[in-house]
């Protein structure tokens, strides 16, 4: 039943026009792309494409919707990256601190 | 880019940003993208080195490829045949790495036109053809295309005959299509690259149709 989907399953849904907006990819998205296809790459073998997937739509239909593209990729890679043990979430908490406090340091 | 804290000695790997970001301030998932990219690095799971040529490859990639291979398809049957075989082996033909996953190209005829789409995610030919524009991941088109793919094609100013099938191809992780476009009247005696230069990303998602120069 259509109430049953969960949010990333919408063919075939009612939605209004195509809006056709497009933009060039930022750099941050680039470098998302390059963390997932690095870290799938054959060399690596550290997550798939399914898994990417299934971590975009464990996000739930809130933040599946609130979130842009490449918000909900970095997302589910980097639980894929603490599940997998490659990082830590204590790792991540002041790797960003130190990456905003340069960011703020800069600007 | 400061230079102050890191003019000697080049312990750290240079920052994987851009000065396009610089100047606004860092969201949430930036800064996450941003820390995961720079803890791969330092546990050498990759390199600074493979991130900066990766970022290049995905630079480098783009719709100009793919009307590469259209346009030698439309001047070689034998060519053709291999293409509609696997994009992938025909594109290794030009040195062009099409990706891990599989691509088939899906002829439009006069009776028959194709579009493609990825329902549930995004998937998309993008070793090929470069990223996808946000439209192609939109809600809108996703939903829509599947249900209603003449209206949504209206909405690209593509009409169809009505005696022409339309067929959507829904796209997986596993594999992908895109749309080898119908050569248009008009083109005889038009070269390679002249015909590479009519054949859009648009129409190699088949919302649209080449039109011969001049045309309109």
């Amino acid at each position: 039943m259509a109430n049953q989907r969960r949010p990333h399953d919408m063919g075939g849904a009612e939605a209004g026009p195509v809006e056709q907006t497009e933009h060039a990819p930022e750099s941050w998205e680039k470098t998302v792309d390059t963390i997932l296809r690095l870290v799938s790459d054959k060399k690596r073998r550290i997550m798939t494409v399914d898994e990417l997937r299934r971590g975009i739509e464990d996000l739930g239909p809130g933040a599946y919707d609130e979130l842009n593209y490449y918000e909900r990729w970095i997302a589910s890679i980097t639980s894929n990256l603490i599940a997998k043990g490659v990082i830590t979430v204590e790792e991540l908490g002041a790797k960003m601190e130190e990456v905003e406090k340069s960011w703020a340091e800069k600007a | 880019m400061s230079d102050h804290t890191h003019d000697h000695g080049d312990h750290h790997p240079p920052h994987p940003m851009q000065p396009d970001l610089e100047d606004t301030p860092l969201t949430y998932h930036q800064s996450m993208t941003l820390a995961v990219v720079e803890l791969l690095i330092e546990k050498n799971v990759i390199s600074a080195d493979e991130v900066r040529a990766m970022h290049e490859v995905i630079d480098a990639t783009s719709p100009a490829l793919g009307a590469k291979l259209v346009a030698r398809a439309w001047s070689d049957a034998e060519f053709k045949k291999r293409l509609l075989k696997s994009v992938n082996d025909a594109a290794a033909e030009f040195g062009v790495d099409a990706g891990p996953v599989p691509i088939r190209a899906m002829e439009n005829t006069t009776g028959v036109h194709n579009v493609i789409v990825c329902t549930l995610c995004s998937c998309y030919p993008k070793y090929l053809l470069g990223l996808p524009p946000d439209w192609y991941k939109s809600r809108a088109y996703r939903s829509r295309v599947v249900r209603e793919p003449r209206a949504v094609l209206a909405e690209f100013g593509t009409q169809l005959p009505g005696d022409v099938d339309l067929v959507v191809h829904d796209s997986t992780a596993d594999f992908r299509y895109m749309v080898l476009p119908l050569r248009p009247a008009g083109t005889d005696g038009l070269g390679e690259e002249e015909l590479a230069a009519i054949v859009t990303r648009d129409c190699m998602i088949g919302v649209t149709c080449p039109k011969a120069p001049g045309s309109e």
